[in-house]
């Protein structure tokens, strides 16, 4: 470059401004589906329910602007909400890590030398992907007082029956119980954590007289806790939007509401009762949550998640 | 490690006496073994529940203790079930209107923007893709009311045009997915290419979609089954029986359960309709095994 004239310094940078230009519209061409879906299907859907979460609006009538009613309703009106709130805390707050920590604990023991091991894997990853519908059906079925295999088990052990479905306190219980059983995809998750876990470090360990809880304490967990940040953060953003199970195991909410869940909640006030208005104040509440969860997850996680020293 | 010291020679003669084993490791075997045997019962027993219930009568349901191996068999229960509900037409939407357009576009869509993703070097793509991935972590619950509104005056309610069209725009999981995967691909490939003068999107179909089709499976076997299973969102766009797709003809007989008694094998026909809309996946499970499990596993290895 250093015998490079001024005039030709001159034409090579404008050329060069011609490339990165040419690149920028290169990209953007190629990213457009996704920049037009996320400005269409994300970005609008969220301004506009929030303009929508300050009106009355039923799909018929235009929709009348009344600024703060439907979250004073939401707050201090609707008898409901407090329910809804605490039925969606407390199963997303014992599902998700109860979740969380089963399937690891899960994909350690098939981490271990076991015959079978993809039969195994097989069986506790098909749960997580049949319809939900099914898993609704089956479940339903399965508990059902009088003629569910788990009840007839009981009576033929001469126990006394358990509603699962119909008592307030066991309603929740269940519902953890399934997504517990649905915990397939984390398992396959954390068991492709695990196997990535250089075994030179166990070898050493092993030299080193560690036994096996203190290899795992020191050296599996702390190289899973990528997988584990991972797998908590879905747990708890899905636990939030679990939906398809709990309507159709409890299409009204079940025994005294106990299994009205938030999203539930805001279909009804959508769908059923066509509140659009407050319904749209309940998604931005949610997704107020959601959005200041996620950042409290990931700015905490800087102190237990280990990236092996890349970042 | 350093307090290991002291049980350095325990350590040390354990690895000398390998082909050895103390009574001490067959206990932990066996507990293992046990464990891991109650676990895969556990979660098998709802789907055997299942597959056993559809092919029972009536009386057989309704026994009590619960009859694990019925007899007779009644295979019959499938093709009635079926054939009584219209579920060829179910399945017929389920395909062909939902499925297998929605996977198609979606998987096109996502390779073509990962490829601007990860292929082409322009200013501003690095902020645009952390964008893309947050987007991730919206819930769809947060965004249905307005995309409701808006697809209703659109006048695509009672159609499948919501549930599909929004796959030209790729989906971000997707996107990150084959991003992930167009990476791994050497530079020198395209390089060549382009010096013998072939474009981006010849690039892409004629070298890099051909090198990725795992990844594409991947992406394809998702989308296949995230339709396959959807429930909510046929359930706000889609309300006429005819245009069902099966998660929500399955609807039409778990409601009649409501009201046993009045319907005679409500509980067999669920059953088996139900097994007969699971046997699918399961079999599609079992030819991509290796896909699934890399798939799920390619997901949460970068959070």
């Amino acid at each position: 470059m250093a015998t490079a004239s001024q005039g030709l310094t001159r034409r090579r940078s404008a050329s060069e401004n011609n490339t990165r230009r040419r690149s920028i519209i290169l990209g953007l061409v190629f990213i457009s589906p996704w920049l037009f879906g996320f400005l269409s299907l994300t970005l609008w859907p969220l301004v506009s329910s929030l303009y929508y979460s300050f009106t009355r609006y039923d799909l018929v009538r235009p929709a009348v602007f009344i600024g703060l009613d439907n979250f004073k309703e939401i707050f201090t009106e609707d008898a409901d909400f407090g329910l809804v709130i605490r039925n969606t805390l407390i199963y997303v707050g014992l599902s998700a890590p109860l979740g969380v920590i089963t399937a690891f604990l899960m994909a350690t023991l098939l981490n271990t030398k076991v015959v079978g091991r993809s039969w195994f894997r097989a069986i506790f990853f098909f749960p997580s992907i049949i319809p939900a519908v099914v898993t609704a059906a089956v479940w339903q079925f399965l508990l059902n007082i009088q003629y569910g295999a788990i009840n007839g088990f009981f009576q033929q052990m001469g126990w006394p029956t358990v509603p699962f479905l119909s008592n307030p306190g066991l309603v929740k219980p269940t519902m953890i119980a399934i997504h517990i059983w649905m915990q397939g995809g984390a398992i396959v998750i954390f068991l492709a954590a695990l196997q990535d876990v250089p075994r030179m470090l166990y070898e050493a360990a092993t030299v080193d007289g560690a036994n096996a809880w203190q290899k795992f304490r020191n050296i599996t967990l702390p190289l899973c806790t990528p997988a584990i940040l991972y797998n908590t953060v879905i747990a708890f953003i899905g636990g939030f939007q679990n939906f398809t199970v709990p309507w159709l195991l409890f299409p009204t909410g079940g025994p005294v509401k106990s299994a009205e869940m938030y999203t539930m909640f805001m279909y009804r006030n959508a769908f059923t009762y066509l509140r659009m208005g407050k319904a749209s104040a309940l998604a931005w509440l949610l997704f107020i949550v959601i959005v200041i969860f996620t950042i409290l997850m990931f700015r905490t996680s800087a102190r237990w998640v280990y990236y092996g020293g890349e970042k | 490690m350093t307090t290991g010291t002291v049980s350095n020679v325990p350590a040390l003669t354990h690895t000398q006496h390998k082909g050895q084993v103390t009574t001490n490791q067959i206990v932990v075997e066996v507990i293992k073994y046990v464990l891991l045997g109650i676990l895969a019962l556990t979660f098998v027993i709802p789907l055997l529940w299942m597959i056993v219930s559809a092919v029972k009568d009536d009386p057989q349901v309704y026994t009590i203790p619960p009859i694990w191996i019925p007899n007779p068999i009644h295979l019959e229960n499938f093709g009635n079930a079926w054939t009584k509900f219209n579920f060829t037409q179910f399945t017929l939407n389920s395909i062909f209107r939902y499925s297998l357009p929605s996977t198609i576009l979606v998987t096109l869509s996502s390779a073509i923007v990962a490829y601007g993703f990860a292929r082409i070097r322009w200013p501003g793509r690095d902020i645009l893709f952390a964008l893309c991935l947050s987007t991730v972590m919206i819930p769809f619950m947060v965004v249905m009311v307005p995309l409701f509104i808006t697809f209703k005056n659109l006048g695509w309610l009672n159609s499948y045009l919501p549930l599909v069209v929004p796959g030209i725009f790729g989906s971000p999981w997707f996107i990150f997915m084959l991003r992930q995967f167009f990476l791994t691909i050497p530079e020198e490939l395209s390089d060549a290419a382009r010096i013998d003068g072939a474009s981006e999107l010849g690039i892409l179909f004629r070298i890099i979609l051909p090198l990725a089709r795992p990844a594409l499976i991947v992406v394809a076997l998702f989308q296949f089954l995230n339709t396959w299973n959807d429930y909510l969102g046929p359930l706000i766009y889609i309300n006429k029986q005819e245009l069902f797709p099966l998660a929500l003809g399955i609807g039409i007989l778990r409601r009649m359960v409501g009201e046993t008694g009045t319907t005679a094998l409500v509980y067999p026909y669920l059953m088996a309709v139900s097994t007969i809309i699971t046997v699918p996946i399961i079999v599609l499970y079992f030819f991509a095994q290796r896909r699934f499990i890399e798939g799920i596993a390619m997901t949460g290895m970068k959070g």
